[in-house]
């Protein structure tokens, strides 16, 4: 595997940990582990640096859903345009092209079910090449991104065993 | 009546282990960093678990054959065959056990008759010395030092060689020191004994974890060995699953029927659940190219470079382990011993290493410390051994802070 690879493995995991760690980690120099990571800043192969929060434990009112889109493809320019139509908008946490009986994914945040239908209801289903819309509201997220979010770290081995 | 006396003499003969009140004083202690422990932090994969719990849902909990099923035997033979080139016979070449320790047990107990040597490299798993007494042979320690970064050598092994040797034990990758034996080292060891009629037992219980991406060599490959040699292996440390007990010997169909013998008589057979796990460990591996164990070794990697550097930075030389999940600093330049060490760092810092004399006088001056711990915990005991050092250098005198020495070990 690459330096790169492993350094992308590492950030991907925890994005908190310092280039001095990775260099430890991975074996490599420390400047060379900045400037691999510098690189891949600026070639946008790290896009950013976020958190996982589990916003259920907080007391910001929060609601998603998952919005399955049926669109008319453009000529040209296929499901591109109307994608990015979507994606534009900051409501919109990701767009996927699926296949299978819908076009498009999307997810969409905001405070209130009110919110989010008001946003569907008046922004998405009415664009042009948007033929029906199906909302699934989220009632409670379990596994995010590769983590189970109320999953138990407790190291219950034995103390010492040889 | 004086219960003592009816206890046999070759279980007394056997000192208890060395670390009883240092474990109960860890468990004891809030807040402790414990870098003891022999076993992997990763629970077993999500796959294997959910194998196992649909099989008993469906009812499978019978005996097994005292073979084990035919179905993991033939899973092993393929990745014995598959991993490290070996050829075995499911029908009567491979058994399964209870975990590779029982392994060690029942082939120690097959071969040697009373007064019969085993030749045991030391520093090296606790187990071996006291099962090769239990089975009323006699154990003979062959040093291995660090100059030698804990390989086998065969000129300190040559000369232990005589008429009553009976065996060698070959564990490698080693536990406690995370030395390998190349096939360089091997070949040299296969010279020193090609003209003897001695048993290799070949522990190889850490097959799987060896790093720098040079893959394990199982001494049975070596050319002309695989007659005379029992591979020991298992799934505890591979797959991260300890708690399964399950293992495995190969070798000659005459040494494994005798330990087979053994096994059903004292067993019957290893646990179904713990089988039917492990087959799913190893048909899932041959799917998928045992991502789950390259996956965890990228893992132990990175924790294994941190854990090296960290002790070299801080003036405790630790040669680079290259296998198991171990790293085995020297601490002779504190002046202390390794016990003291062990004991000081406890109270002082409440961090749980393992004195190297654990695993046979010949650790004095070293201790074991695991790595099979997250990158933060690691970070956090080099930090608190760190100021241990500071501290211990800062007195001079070889006390920390006049505590009392709590612990005998």
């Amino acid at each position: 595997m690459s330096i790169e690879e492993q350094i992308l493995d590492i950030l991907s995991e925890n994005s908190k940990i310092t280039p001095v760690h990775i260099a430890e980690m991975t074996g490599a120099h420390l400047d060379a582990v900045e400037s691999i990571i510098n690189a891949l800043e600026q070639n946008k192969t790290i896009v950013k640096y976020s958190t996982l929060i589990n916003w259920e434990k907080t007391e910001r009112a929060h609601v998603c859903a998952l919005i399955e889109v049926k669109v008319t493809p453009q000529r040209e320019q296929g499901f591109d345009a109307i994608a990015e139509r979507i994606y534009r908008f900051p409501e919109v946490k990701s767009v996927f092209l699926m296949s299978g009986d819908y076009d498009l994914a999307v997810t969409v945040e905001g405070k209130t079910m009110k919110e989010v239908a008001f946003f569907v209801a008046e922004k998405l289903s009415v664009l042009d090449s948007v033929l029906s819309t199906s909302t699934h509201f989220l009632l409670k997220k379990y596994k995010v991104d590769g983590v189970i979010l109320e999953e138990d770290h407790k190291d219950i081995r034995q103390v010492i065993t040889l | 009546m004086n219960m003592q006396q009816k206890i046999a003499d070759r279980v007394k003969s056997v000192p208890p282990s060395g670390i009883r009140k240092f474990f109960d004083i860890v468990s004891e202690m809030k807040d402790a960093i414990s870098l003891g422990v022999g076993e992997p932090d990763f629970v077993t994969p999500w796959r294997i678990r959910e194998a196992s719990i649909y099989s008993i849902e469906k009812g499978k909990t019978y005996y097994t054959s005292n073979w084990g099923t035919i179905e993991l035997r033939q899973a092993i033979a393929r990745y014995l065959k598959e991993r490290y080139n070996i050829g075995y016979s499911f029908k009567d070449e491979i058994v399964v056990t209870v975990g590779a320790s029982e392994a060690i047990d029942l082939a120690l107990r097959a071969i040697l008759n009373p007064g019969d040597e085993v030749l045991v490299p030391e520093p090296s798993y606790v187990s071996y010395m006291p099962c090769v007494t239990f089975a009323g042979g006699n154990a003979v320690k062959v040093i291995c030092e660090a100059k030698d970064e804990f390989r086998l050598k065969p000129e300190n092994l040559t000369d232990k060689i005589n008429s009553k040797t009976k065996a060698l034990i070959l564990p490698y990758p080693n536990n406690p020191t995370g030395a390998v034996m190349r096939k360089d080292d091997l070949l040299l060891i296969a010279e020193c004994i090609r003209d003897t009629d001695i048993i290799v037992i070949s522990d190889e219980i850490y097959s799987e974890l060896t790093y720098g991406g040079i893959p394990h060599v199982s001494f049975a490959s070596i050319p002309g060995m695989k007659e005379r040699t029992i591979v020991l292996n298992g799934f505890s440390k591979a797959f991260a699953m300890t708690g399964w007990r399950i293992g495995y010997a190969a070798g000659d169909p005459d040494l494994i029927g005798a330990m087979v013998k053994i096994h059903q008589y004292t067993m019957l057979c290893a646990s179904v659940m713990g089988q039917i796990a492990a087959l799913e460990a190893l048909n899932g591996g041959f799917t998928n190219d045992f991502e789950d164990v390259r996956n965890m070794t990228k893992q132990y990697d990175m924790r294994r470079r941190v854990i090296v550097k960290g002790f070299n930075d801080m003036g405790l030389d630790c040669f680079e382990p290259m296998g198991a999940f171990y790293a085995f600093p020297c601490i002779k330049s504190t002046g202390l011993t390794s016990e003291e060490f062990c004991e000081r760092l406890l109270l002082s810092e409440k961090v749980a290493v393992v004195p190297g004399t654990a695993f046979g006088e010949s650790g004095e001056g070293y201790i074991r410390c695991s790595y099979a711990y997250s990158i933060e915990s690691i970070n956090e005991a080099l930090k608190r051994i760190k100021t241990f050092l500071a501290k211990h250098r800062n007195i001079g005198d070889g006390s920390i802070d006049g505590t009392d020495l709590l612990i005998t070990v």
